[in-house]
């Protein structure tokens, strides 16, 4: 008797697109003196109050499980910070789930909300996770692109245009990984206005939500009556310098996170304890470094993109995040090719915009959350290889 | 008026160039020039120098804590004695404190002899100084905010989406 193969790997696993840019990770791995502009996370180690508190915890024998919500004190800091931040007030017994990273936070949202064939509307470029997190609850993904010529921000149209009887959610994330784009409170509002006119879910990734420069960063559930639709998802990573640490929250209604609670529950336990500790002390006490930081940051941004556009890049302001996304058509490559030339010729490494959705082509990503001599290196070589190869 | 951002990144690394902090800035070269030529006449900014380690370059300097118990002058408080001390080139550094004593001298030398000198002969015997407690510095760790041995080295991964 012959029977076909089966396939060890689920169809649900095999649905989601592995990374195309596998081989340019390959050839990074094995060279030496390049600078890297293709990473996700701040330069900065953890301030040593977070790391201090959680060495502490540790000698005090606190190792063990918290809480599936994640340790109370913590619950109650974030409820008191997002009401200090946005005037929202949320229950720290019923409706906030500290969780491993955003990144947690982001799949049990999904896998909370979304049925088989359920259309979660996302404007791409975006994150690399948040189609896939679609897909792995077997929702289906639509991409709506945004553009450079209109700041890769949303356009209300044409998230009302895409709407179809299967649309469930919403899934946006601003500031924006890759673009660096911010959106301004009226569109924003406008966007708001679409999800209530046609009652739908907001999952609102605001992991960057501190990083923002010279505008202020507008909290989708603070919109006039988007608190009981949105669920807030937000981190230590990126503001506090904590990436390591893996610790998120999600921040909703009662129902969806006691559904998210469910979940977690049997797949994560808790979020690991001292890390929780540390997070702690970074609502605490992180304020400064926060602001610091951010400072740091603005000046790098500024001098990074004057950097771009002096080279003859078209690249619009990212009022966000630690990301440039410069236009590099004028080179006449594909966002992959570039990306792979540059790192060979000049040892820079940058991101393919491809990477975050087809709409990415024409465009690479470049962490500015690196040391400033560097950058002023990085911008020495991006230029000789731009001369060099301009159309 | 001074421009608090441009003093901020020349406190971090006075060796910028106008250029570079005009880019940091968003400003132009010319501004920057003008804002820093404006605090250095109004002496903003006193002075550009370099935080020597000098434990690496194995030619350590002796540096000792002075508490320095002084009686106030009639007028001019502890004014005219700080300044008798701080214009020696020996004191490095010094501030008038709150507390159990009232002048914090640092002071630099050769060799503890040198100090002790210092300490004995010019600094004690002032008049208005009533009482002095050396305190030796057995080891620098971090000078103005600069960790001096032991910098953290960056171990990120090249890439992350």
């Amino acid at each position: 008797m012959k029977t076909e193969k089966r396939s060890p790997v689920s169809q649900r696993a095999n649905s989601i697109a592995p990374s195309g840019i596998r081989k340019f990770f390959d050839l990074l791995a094995s060279m030496e003196g390049v600078i890297s502009l293709g990473v996700g996370e701040p330069d900065y180690a953890t301030p040593w109050r977070m790391r201090e508190a959680a060495i502490y915890s540790l000698e005090q024998g606190k190792t063990m499980y918290t809480s599936n919500l994640g340790t109370p004190e913590l619950r109650q800091e974030l409820s008191r910070h997002l009401e200090q931040r946005y005037g929202l007030k949320y229950d720290p017994a019923t409706e906030i789930l500290i969780t491993v990273g955003v990144s947690e936070a982001l799949d049990l949202a999904m896998r909370a909300t979304i049925d088989p064939g359920d259309q979660v509307i996302m404007p791409a470029p975006c994150y690399v996770a948040y189609p896939a997190s679609v897909s792995l609850s077997a929702g289906q993904p639509v991409m709506i692109p945004t553009v450079e010529a209109a700041n890769f921000e949303i356009d209300a149209a044409d998230i009302e245009a895409a709407i179809t009887p299967r649309t469930k959610a919403i899934l946006s994330g601003y500031p924006a990984n890759p673009t660096g784009a911010v959106m301004p409170k009226e569109k924003l509002a406008a966007v708001a206005a679409v999800a209530r006119r046609h009652d739908l879910l907001v999952m609102s990734d605001e992991i960057y939500a501190r990083l923002v420069y010279g505008i202020e960063h507008t909290c989708f559930a603070a919109l006039p009556g988007m608190q009981e639709r949105t669920v807030l998802l937000g981190g230590f990573s990126k503001a506090y310098a904590m990436t390591g640490w893996r610790i998120g929250y999600a921040a909703g209604p009662r129902e969806i996170i006691a559904a998210m609670t469910k979940i977690h529950q049997y797949t994560i336990m808790c979020a690991p304890t001292m890390a929780q500790v540390a997070a702690l002390e970074a609502l605490r006490g992180g304020e400064e470094s926060v602001l610091e930081m951010v400072a740091d940051y603005n000046r790098r941004r500024k001098m990074f993109v004057k950097g771009l556009r002096d080279i003859g890049f078209s690249c619009f302001e990212p009022k966000g995040a630690f990301y440039a996304f410069p236009n590099i058509t004028i080179t006449g490559m594909s966002s992959e090719i570039f990306a792979e030339k540059l790192l060979q010729e000049e040892k820079v490494a940058v991101v393919p915009g491809t990477a975050f959705g087809a709409c990415g082509e024409g465009f690479v990503r470049c962490c500015y959350a690196t040391s400033l001599p560097e950058l002023e290196e990085a911008l020495v070589r991006i230029r000789r290889f731009v001369n060099k190869h301009r159309k | 008026m001074f421009n608090k951002e441009i003093l901020r990144i020349l406190e971090k690394d006075g060796k910028l160039t106008p250029k570079q902090v005009a880019a940091m800035t968003g400003s132009t070269v010319d501004e920057v020039s003008k804002a820093i030529k404006q605090a250095e006449d109004e002496r903003a900014i006193v002075k550009y120098k370099a935080l020597i380690n000098w434990g690496k370059v194995g030619n350590e300097h002796v540096w000792a804590l002075i508490e320095v118990k002084i009686t106030p002058q009639r007028d001019v408080g502890f004014d005219s004695i700080a300044e008798r001390i701080y214009r020696f080139d020996e004191a490095r550094t010094v501030y008038l404190m709150s507390g159990t004593y009232d002048l914090a001298v640092l002071v630099e030398g050769k060799s503890m002899q040198e100090v002790a000198e210092f300490v004995t002969r010019k600094l004690a015997p002032i008049e208005g100084v009533t009482g002095t407690t050396s305190h030796f510095v057995l080891k620098r760790y971090k000078e103005d905010g600069e960790i001096l041995d032991g910098k953290e080295e960056s171990k990120r991964q090249a890439v992350i989406l």
